[in-house]
């Protein structure tokens, strides 16, 4: 009779670092340890002779001295005696304006492309199918030269001169012209505070009323209609207080003076080329999750609610968006991010964002390389994670809540 | 009297009518318009809306495309010929057509060795794109093809790639030899002969090498055009494969150390943008280099590339791994498989089928990114375009005829690539939903 006796207790060997599963994890954990260690301290020794080779120390100090060179499209004032570091906010508030504008526009032409490629109109949604192949498949930088040519051949300015024009502004107001668009401006005379503090009041009023108006459905089965209030919320206070405080906000119409108009807001033409390509090129991808989102519901859900009467459109918008939302947000995420980081291709066209001012010019001047980069590396890390995090709160907040 | 009619008039058919066609609102053609194109006021109003559309870019760019002029030297010519009529100068196409696929410099001799390159790039990749399809032997010229490649591309001496070859093969065998002990001893010591290899073949290649090598030496910074744009797009993506392989399974992985490592990499990688890695290769990657190297600019750009790539396809793959049932990996444990077994045999082939659509989305994406080079001055067909092309007085202000050239081309390879993965998707469809 044999009896079960514990394994002898074996004394450490070094073989047992590899083949025992109990030390293997440390010991491949320690030679990745020192293999890092090694790779940096090799570059960083690199690093070291080098510069010193060149002369060079580790400074931000160029960020103080003046920058000497312009920059047409700015948000905060700026002229070529101011530093360096002005030259960067100004392109950091360039990358976030053409990212903003660019998110806005190509999720609305994303949707609406995404809805309409499964209409059941078979034009529209063969046309969608190549708008979306056709931008999907071809480089974003190629879109946006192609872009950045066709505004180029709006018309000059001065085909606007004269008594017979060879171009004519829209409605009088806004000129399209191959230096940018010209539109109107408004100007803020005294008390126009009062004006917008009312307006983003009744603003914050109908949210409320609307919040409430709901909640009266649900709770006590009252439909309250929601339209009229809404309407009137919107309008009647602001207008009350704009003709009390004496018309404070006027408009500016942008003016043909000398060789160039003056006045109005001025979008430059790389603004436009960026935003425009940016937004048709991301609308497409935009489009197809989408697409993909609305097809993740089943079937049954638009039948269920045919069933109970509910005309196509409310189907769309009642039931099959909101349930849609919650496997389209989580890429929405990831389109948003990849606008905000293909806007750094401004710098072919001119725009200028950061990439173009600090990445661009200013490390071309001061030859600041290493510094330059690692500042507009960490710039768009910080965006990336602001933007992931904030859009990740909203995903949450909108997923499904089970038990 | 009640039943006085009822022989006589019958109420119930007694034959069958033939059966009639239905009426022409319900059939063919008019039937398909009615459902298709004309439903309802919106359907409608939608069809004559993208009707009109289609008529207004038809009305643009036909006259445009049907009355190109094909064979003139310059613009100015091309204008003559066209006598103010609408009309593309698509002979900056034909007249420039080498040097919109191979850039200035790569010497004009020389051309149908990237020609053959590309050529045979189909022969070595179509068994692994059609394995049913082709014997597997085949697969042998798919493993020879990066050296022949590089060969007929750079050129130089026939040694180096053999000497490269024959690492990698020393490598293998002693991989076979000792992996039937432990996983870890078969890696470690085929890096360590690889290394060893190279390094002895690099001296006796050196000794050896003929002064006037057959095919003759072209440096990096000659390739251009299209060219370029191929070679960044298939290096990068299959070096970055690997790679990226290896990243998702350290990120997946338990030991916290290497984990970390990973999610780092990759989510600083991922969080910048591509031209801020090209900034990298282009003006920063000089100073961590030893001092008096002189590293290729493609080269450079290759690795930040592969680095931006690998980081997108792990994330690709750790989608992939986790979406495969727990059952999968007990189901590995309990047979007893040690952790590399269980990858290699179980778990990377369905994880890897899983994510092809997203590996190939990241592909076709980093084939679109290759041109964002020509922002670091490369000429590749972008920077071919924008800037040798554009800037000559012959074809200065030729925009439309060679943007859509570029286009049409990317569109071609990469709507080829997307249709590609979803047939192989039908094909390796094996599960019945």
């Amino acid at each position: 009779m044999t009896t079960l006796t514990d394994p002898p207790q074996e004394s450490f060997r070094l073989s047992m670092l590899i083949n025992d599963t109990r030390y293997r994890s440390y010991t491949f954990q320690f030679i990745a340890l020192i293999l890092l260690i090694a790779a940096i301290a090799y570059l960083g020794n690199n690093l070291v002779s080098n510069l010193a080779a060149a002369g060079l120390n580790f400074s931000y100090e160029f960020l103080g001295q003046p920058a000497g060179y312009d920059i047409n499209q700015r948000l905060v004032e700026y002229t070529s005696r101011s530093s360096h570091m002005q030259a960067t906010i100004v392109g950091v508030l360039n990358t976030l304006l053409v990212a903003f504008l660019g998110c806005l526009t190509a999720t609305i032409l994303g949707v609406f492309a995404g809805v309409l490629r499964l209409s059941n109109n078979w034009l529209i949604a063969k046309l969608m199918s190549a708008y979306v192949e056709a931008f999907r498949n071809v480089p974003v930088l190629i879109w946006i030269l192609i872009i950045n040519t066709v505004v180029n051949i709006l018309p000059q300015p001065r085909a606007y001169r004269g008594e017979t024009p060879d171009a004519e502004m829209f409605l009088g107001m806004i000129a399209f012209t191959n230096r940018g668009v010209y539109l109107p401006a408004p100007t803020w005379g005294p008390g126009s505070l009062m004006v917008v503090a009312t307006f983003l009041l009744s603003i914050g009023a109908i949210i409320f009323f609307r919040r409430w108006a709901t909640k009266q459905l649900y709770d006590q089965g009252r439909e309250i209609n929601k339209l009229w209030p809404t309407l009137g919320l919107f309008f009647i206070p602001t207008l009350l207080v704009y003709f009390v405080m004496g018309s404070p906000i006027g408009v500016e119409y942008p003016e043909l003076r000398g060789f160039n108009f003056q006045g109005g807001l001025q979008v430059q033409r790389p603004l436009i080329a960026l935003w425009l390509a940016l937004s048709i090129y991301t609308g497409a991808f935009i489009a197809e999750n989408v697409r993909a989102g609305i097809q993740a519901i089943s079937k049954g859900q638009t039948e269920a609610a045919a069933s109970l009467g509910l005309r196509p459109g409310r189907i769309m918008n009642l039931v099959i968006l909101p349930q849609a939302l919650r496997v389209i947000i989580p890429p929405l995420i990831s389109q948003y991010l990849n606008i905000t980081k293909n806007s750094s291709l401004a710098i072919a066209v001119g725009y200028a964002d950061i990439t173009a001012t600090l990445g661009g010019i200013t490390l071309n001047q001061t030859g600041r390389a290493i510094e330059s980069v690692l500042l507009l590396m960490l710039f768009y890390l910080i965006i990336s994670l602001t933007i992931s995090a904030v859009l990740n709160i909203y995903n949450n907040a909108v997923a499904l809540k089970e038990r | 009297m009640s039943d006085t009619h009822a022989q006589t008039v019958s109420f119930v058919r007694e034959t069958q009518l033939p059966p009639a066609p239905p009426p022409t609102a319900q059939t063919g053609v008019v039937k398909w318009m009615r459902e298709n194109l004309f439903n309802g006021i919106w359907g409608t109003l939608l069809t004559l809306i993208s009707l009109y559309a289609i008529y207004s870019i038809l009305a643009g760019v036909m006259p445009w495309l049907l009355n190109g002029v094909w064979n003139t030297s310059n613009i100015r010519e091309c204008r003559e010929v066209l006598e103010g009529a609408t009309g593309g100068c698509f002979s900056v196409l034909s007249e420039r057509w080498n040097q919109l696929l191979f850039g200035i410099a790569y010497p004009r001799a020389e051309y149908w060795r990237p020609t053959l390159a590309f050529i045979l790039l189909f022969v070595a990749a179509a068994p692994v794109l059609f394995p049913n399809l082709l014997p597997r032997k085949l697969l042998i010229f798919t493993g020879l093809y990066p050296f022949v490649a590089f060969w007929l591309i750079w050129g130089g001496t026939i040694l180096s790639p053999i000497v490269a070859l024959a690492g990698f093969v020393v490598g293998y065998i002693v991989f076979q030899r000792f992996v039937a002990q432990s996983f870890a001893a078969g890696f470690f010591g085929a890096i360590a002969a690889a290394v060893v290899t190279w390094w002895l073949g690099g001296i006796i290649a050196g000794l050896l090498a003929p002064d006037q090598p057959w095919l003759s030496r072209v440096a990096s910074r000659d390739m251009g055009g299209f060219m370029l744009n191929m070679i960044l797009g298939t290096v990068c993506v299959s070096l970055s494969l690997p790679i990226g392989i290896v990243l998702a399974l350290g990120r997946q992985s338990k030991m916290p150390i290497i984990k970390w490592i990973c999610v780092i990499f990759i989510e600083f990688i991922r969080g910048v943008p591509l031209i801020t890695l090209l900034f990298v290769a282009n003006v920063v990657l000089a100073y961590f280099l030893p001092p008096g190297t002189n590293f290729d600019l493609i080269l450079r750009v290759i690795i930040m590339i592969t680095m931006f790539a690998a980081a997108y396809i792990a994330e690709v793959i750790r989608g992939g791994l986790a979406a495969l049932p727990r059952g999968q990996y007990e189901a590995a444990d309990s047979l007893g498989l040690d952790y590399a077994q269980a990858m290699r045999l179980i778990i990377l082939p369905q994880a890897l089928k899983i994510s092809i659509p997203g590996i190939v989305n990241v592909a076709v994406g980093l084939f679109k990114d290759t041109t964002l080079v020509s922002i670091i001055s490369m000429f590749d067909l972008v920077g071919m375009i924008r800037g040798p092309i554009l800037a000559s007085t012959d074809w200065n202000g030729v925009y439309w005829e060679l943007w859509a050239f570029a286009a049409l081309l990317f569109f071609v390879v990469c709507y080829g690539i997307s249709q590609y993965s979803q047939w192989l998707e039908r094909q390796l469809a094996t599960d019945h939903r």
